[in-house]
C-alpha cells in the first residue's frame, strides 16, 4: 500500500471510518455484554467481516447452536451479496490476487463505495480498491477491539451516530442520480424496499425486496436505458 | 462448537460474495442480462439501504420519522450544494443526532 493510493483513499473512507467504529464499538461491547470472549468478537470481525450478520451471530452463540441453521441463517441474511458481485464481473477479470479480497470484504458499505468511483478514478483502480477495502475492515476490527476492551468507558451520548450509514448511502444514492441517463433503477430500489418492508417488516424484507427489484428491472430491460452496448 | 459456528458463518458469507464470479467470472462471455443487472443494480441497491439503514422507524411516530426525513433532507441539500461526501454526510449526522435529542 503506498502512500499515494492511500492519500486518494483515505478521503473516500471516512463517512465508513464514522459509521465503522461506531457500530464496530457497539458490536464490541454486545459481544462482551453476552458472556463471549474478546477472541470470538475479533475472530468474527477477521474472519466472518459482516457488520448485520455480526450481530445475529451473537444471539446465535449464544443459543444452542445447529450448525445446519447456522448456514441457513447466515445464507438469508447476507443473500443480497450475491448480486453484489454481478457489478464487478467484467472489472474483477482484469485484476490480479487482489481480487480475492476484494471479493471477501465486498460488505455494503465497501460495495457503496467502490460503485462511486468506478467510474472516476482510474489511476490503478486495482490497487485503489484494495485499499479502500482494507482501510474499512481495519475501522471495523478496530472498533469491534475498542468496543469490547474499553465500551464501558465511553460517556458521551454517540446515539444516531450511525446514521452516518444511511447518510454515506444517501450521497451515492445522489451521485448516482447525477450521473444516470435513467431514473428508474433507483425510483424501483427505493419502491421495492418501501413495499418489501411494509409487507413483510423490518426483520424479513431484504430478499423479498432484492426479489421485486431483480423482476422488475429485467422486465423494464427495454425501457431502460444504461447507456454502452447492452 | 462456537469456532465451527464462525467458521460455517464465515464460509457462507465468503460464497455469497464469491457467487457471481463462479458462475460469470471464468472465460465464457457474460451473458447479456447479468451486464444489465450489473449496470443498473448499484442505483437500486443503494436506494434499498437507505430504506434499509432506517427500516425500524416507524412512520406514524413523528418524533422518529421526521429526524430521518430531515437528516436525508439535509444530506441531499448539501450534496446537490457543495458535492461533498463528508460535508454532507457529517452535516446530515448531525442534524440528525439533535434532533432525536
Amino acid at each position: 500500500m503506498n502512500k499515494k493510493i492511500l492519500k486518494i483513499a483515505i478521503p473516500y473512507t471516512i463517512p465508513v471510518l464514522l459509521g465503522y467504529l461506531s457500530v464496530g464499538i457497539a458490536y464490541g461491547l454486545l459481544v462482551v455484554k453476552s458472556g463471549l470472549s474478546i477472541w470470538v468478537g475479533l475472530g468474527m470481525s477477521v474472519f466472518l467481516y459482516a457488520g448485520a450478520m455480526q450481530f445475529v451471530a451473537i444471539s446465535i452463540l449464544t443459543g444452542p447452536i445447529s450448525l445446519v441453521q447456522v448456514a441457513a441463517m447466515t445464507l438469508f441474511v447476507n443473500i443480497r451479496h450475491l448480486f453484489y458481485g454481478l457489478s464487478f464481473i467484467e472489472l474483477f477479470k482484469a485484476f490480479g490476487w487482489r481480487k480475492q479480497y476484494l471479493i471477501f470484504g465486498m460488505t455494503d458499505e465497501t460495495y457503496s463505495l467502490l460503485c462511486g468511483i468506478a467510474e472516476k478514478e482510474n489511476i490503478e483502480t486495482e490497487r485503489l480498491f484494495f485499499t479502500i477495502a482494507a482501510l474499512n475492515q481495519f475501522y471495523w476490527i478496530t472498533g469491534s477491539l475498542l468496543g469490547a476492551l474499553v465500551g464501558n468507558l465511553i460517556t458521551f451520548d454517540t446515539t444516531g451516530i450511525d446514521f452516518a450509514m444511511t447518510a454515506l448511502f444517501v450521497v451515492i444514492f445522489v451521485e448516482q442520480w447525477l450521473s444516470a441517463k435513467s431514473h428508474l433503477p433507483a425510483l424501483i430500489g427505493v419502491a421495492s424496499a418501501l413495499v418489501a418492508l411494509k409487507w413483510f417488516g423490518p426483520s424479513q424484507m431484504v430478499l423479498p425486496a432484492m426479489i421485486f427489484m431483480l423482476v422488475v428491472l429485467l422486465s423494464a430491460k427495454k425501457k431502460i436505458n444504461v447507456g454502452g452496448d447492452v | 462448537m462456537i469456532w465451527a459456528a464462525i467458521i460455517v458463518m464465515s464460509l457462507v458469507t465468503y460464497l455469497t460474495r464469491l457467487g457471481p464470479f463462479i458462475l460469470f467470472g471464468k472465460g465464457r462471455a457474460t451473458p447479456n442480462w447479468v451486464i444489465y443487472i450489473g449496470k443498473v443494480l448499484p442505483p437500486a441497491v443503494m436506494g434499498m439501504l437507505i430504506v434499509y439503514s432506517v427500516k425500524h422507524v416507524h412512520i406514524s411516530i413523528v418524533g422518529e420519522f421526521l429526524p430521518v426525513l430531515f437528516g436525508i433532507g439535509v444530506t441531499v441539500v448539501l450534496h446537490l450544494w457543495k458535492r461533498n461526501n463528508l460535508i454532507s454526510i457529517i452535516g446530515g449526522t448531525l442534524v440528525y443526532m439533535l434532533l432525536i435529542r
